[in-house]
C-alpha cells in the first residue's frame, strides 16, 4: 500500500502544472547565466583575476564548463529551496484545501504511510529538480565552454583544482545539497500538516529560511551559540568539497545537523498528521 | 436483518468549547438503507467523520462490522465506500485517473475493466478521459458514487449526496442508490436534511438534532400514516371546534390562526369530519395533513 500510495503521490506531482515551474525556472536562470558568461565572461574573469595578475600567470581555458557549473550552483542554490517548497509545501495543505485529503484519509492506508508516501514523493521531486540543475549547470556548461581546471576565488585565496579532480567534488557536493533541500522539503511538509491553506506553508518556509539566513550572516556574538544549529548554516556545505584539502569533519557535522533536522521535523509532522481532525 | 454492521453508542465530539455532537447512538443492520436525518448543523457530518476516523471522538464508541474502529481502522475502512459532504477529486486529472488513484489505496485489487464498468454504471462513459475540473457538480457526484464502490465495499456511506443537485440530478442519484441496494445488495447509510428524500429510499432511520439522536426505527413505523396532524380552514372556527370535539374526541384541538383548526386524528376520520362540518353548515376552504414525525421534523428544521 505504501509504494502504491507513493506512486499515486508522484503521479499527482507530475500532473500539477506548478511542478514544472521549478524545472522551467532553472532552465531559464541557468540559460541566462550561461548566455551572460558566453557574451561577457572574459571581462568577468579578468575582474576576478586582476589582483593576482602581477604574481600569477593564467594559462589555458579559465572560463570553462567547470567554472560555469560552480558559478551557476553558487548563484541558484539560494533559489532552489523556494522551487522545492512550492511543491512540497502544498502536499498536505493543498489537498486539505481542495478536500481530496478527506477522501484519501477514508481509505484503508494508515496516516503514517500516507504522509511518508507524500514525503518520499516530495523527495523524489526534489531529486529531479537537483538533477536538472546539475544537468543544466555541468552538462550545458561543459557543452558551451568546454572543460578545464577549476579556479575558485575564496576569502582565504585562490583555489585551483585540476579538471580531473573536479567531478567527484561536484557529485559529493550534490549529495550534501540534496540533503539540504530534503531538509527544506521536510520543513515545508511539516508546516503543511498544520494548516489547510495551500500558500501558508510555502511562504512560512521561505520566511524561516530568510530569518535563519539573516541570523546566520549577522556577525554578532549573541547568535554565536545558535548559528551552528541552524540548518541554513549547513545548506552551503556543498561548497566545502571545493576546498583543498576537503574539511571532512566540518562536512560530517553539517550532515549530522541536517539529518537531525529531517528526523525531528518528520517526527513532528507524523505526530500532527496522525492527530489531525480532518475537517476540510 | 440480524447482522449489526454499524453500532454507534453515546458519541460525543467537542471542538474546543463547541460541542458538535452530544449524544448520538444508532445501529445499522446488514441490508439496510439507513436514513441519517437531521437539520443542518445537527451533527450528521461530524458523526460520519468520526465513523470514518477523519476525526477522533471525544467520547463514546463506534463499532463497525463487529470491531472497534479505533483499533481496526484499516480493516474497517477497507469494507467501506463513502462520500463525505462532496466528492473532491483532483481537478487536474481525468475521471479515469482519479478512480485509478483511489483504487490503488482501496485495499483491494481493482482492475481497469472494473473501473470502466463503474464509469458506465454511473453514466459517465465517454467522459472518462476528461479532466474532472470540467465536470458539473452532478457528474462529480456520480463519479463519487463510482469511487465509493470501486473496491466492492459492504457498507456505503453517503453524506448529503443530493446537495447542490438539480431535481433531475437528485433523481439520478436516488436511482443509483436504489440500484446499489437492489442489484448489488449493499448496506447504505444516507444522511440528509430532507425527510421526503429519506422516506423515498430508506427502510430504517434515525433523527438527530442539536447533536443528539432523538428517535430511530423503521421508516414505515415512524412515519405512521394512521396518526396525523390535520388542519382545517373553515369560516366558523369556534363552532367547528365544538362539533369536532363533541363527535370525534381528538387528542388535542386548537385554533392556530384566525380560521384554522389543528388537531391529531386518524387518517380514516378526515372525510367523516369534513362531511360533519358541511352538514352543520360550516364551509371548509382547505384541509392539510402532516404525519406526527413529519410535523416534528419540520419544527426542528424551522428552529
Amino acid at each position: 500500500m505504501f509504494w502504491k500510495s507513493t506512486y499515486n503521490e508522484f503521479i499527482k506531482i507530475a500532473a500539477k502544472p506548478r511542478s514544472y515551474i521549478g524545472l522551467g525556472a532553472i532552465t531559464v536562470l541557468v540559460g541566462v547565466i550561461l548566455f551572460a558568461m558566453k557574451v561577457d565572461g572574459l571581462a568577468y574573469i579578468s575582474f576576478i583575476t586582476a589582483s593576482f595578475e602581477q604574481t600569477l600567470s593564467f594559462q589555458g581555458n579559465v572560463l570553462n564548463g567547470n567554472l560555469m557549473a560552480f558559478i551557476v550552483l553558487q548563484t541558484l542554490i539560494i533559489q532552489v529551496p523556494l522551487l522545492v517548497a512550492l511543491v512540497t509545501g502544498d502536499l498536505v495543505s493543498g489537498e486539505a484545501a481542495m478536500g481530496s485529503l478527506r477522501m484519501l484519509a477514508t481509505k484503508p492506508i494508515s496516516r503514517t504511510k500516507l504522509l511518508l508516501s507524500k514525503f518520499l514523493a516530495g523527495n523524489i521531486y526534489t531529486l529531479v529538480i537537483l538533477l536538472w540543475l546539475g544537468v543544466m549547470a555541468i552538462g550545458f556548461g561543459r557543452l558551451l565552454f568546454g572543460t578545464g581546471d577549476l579556479m575558485i576565488l575564496k576569502s582565504e585565496g585562490l583555489v585551483i583544482l585540476q579538471s580531473t579532480d573536479v567531478m567527484w567534488r561536484f557529485l559529493s557536493g550534490f549529495v550534501i545539497a540534496y540533503l539540504a533541500l530534503v531538509t527544506i522539503a521536510t520543513l515545508s511538509v511539516t508546516l503543511s500538516c498544520f494548516t489547510d491553506n495551500s500558500i501558508g506553508p510555502i511562504v512560512t518556509t521561505m520566511a524561516i529560511i530568510i530569518l535563519f539566513t539573516i541570523i546566520g550572516t549577522l556577525d554578532v556574538p549573541v547568535f554565536d551559540s545558535i548559528r551552528p544549529l541552524l540548518f541554513t548554516t549547513h545548506m552551503a556545505s556543498w561548497r566545502s568539497f571545493f576546498d583543498d584539502p576537503v574539511p571532512k569533519q566540518q562536512i560530517a557535522n553539517s550532515v549530522i545537523v541536517l539529518l537531525i533536522h529531517i528526523v525531528s521535523l518528520l517526527g513532528i509532522a507524523l505526530y500532527k498528521f496522525n492527530k489531525k481532525d480532518i475537517l476540510s | 436483518m440480524s447482522d449489526k454492521i454499524v453500532e454507534v453508542k453515546h458519541l460525543e465530539k467537542q471542538f474546543g468549547k463547541i460541542r458538535a455532537v452530544e449524544d448520538v447512538s444508532f445501529d445499522v443492520y446488514k441490508g439496510d438503507v439507513f436514513g441519517f436525518l437531521g437539520p443542518n448543523g445537527a451533527g450528521k457530518s461530524t458523526t460520519i467523520r468520526a465513523m470514518l476516523s477523519l476525526i477522533a471522538p471525544t467520547s463514546g464508541t463506534i463499532r463497525l462490522f463487529g470491531k472497534e474502529l479505533r483499533n481496526n481502522r484499516g480493516f474497517i475502512l477497507s469494507k467501506i465506500g463513502c462520500i463525505v459532504e462532496k466528492p473532491d477529486f483532483y481537478q487536474y486529472l481525468s475521471a479515469e485517473k482519479n478512480l485509478e488513484i483511489f483504487a490503488r489505496i482501496s485495499g483491494s485489487s481493482v482492475s481497469s475493466s472494473r473501473i470502466h464498468e463503474l464509469i458506465e454504471f454511473v453514466g459517465l462513459k465517454g467522459r472518462e478521459k476528461d479532466k474532472v475540473g470540467h465536470f458539473s457538480h452532478g457528474m462529480k457526484q456520480r463519479l463519487g458514487i463510482a469511487q465509493t464502490i470501486l473496491h466492492d465495499p459492504d457498507l456505503i456511506i453517503l453524506d448529503e449526496p443530493n446537495t447542490g443537485l438539480d431535481p433531475q440530478g437528485s433523481i439520478d442519484i436516488r436511482n443509483l442508490i436504489l440500484q446499489l441496494k437492489n442489484e448489488r445488495n449493499k448496506t447504505i447509510l444516507l444522511s440528509s436534511h430532507i425527510l421526503s428524500e429519506i422516506e423515498l429510499i430508506a427502510n430504517r432511520m434515525v433523527i438527530i438534532a442539536k447533536g443528539k439522536s432523538i428517535i430511530q426505527g423503521n421508516v414505515s413505523e415512524l412515519l405512521n400514516e394512521q396518526e396525523l396532524i390535520v388542519s382545517f380552514e373553515v369560516d366558523q372556527p369556534q363552532k367547528a371546534r365544538q362539533i369536532i370535539s363533541t363527535n370525534f374526541s381528538p387528542e388535542t384541538i386548537g385554533i392556530i390562526e384566525n380560521n384554522m383548526l389543528q388537531f391529531h386524528i386518524a387518517h380514516k376520520d378526515i372525510p367523516k369530519i369534513n362531511q360533519h362540518l358541511l352538514d352543520n353548515g360550516i364551509k371548509v376552504f382547505g384541509i392539510d395533513s402532516k404525519r406526527k414525525l413529519e410535523d416534528y421534523f419540520l419544527k426542528l428544521v424551522s428552529n
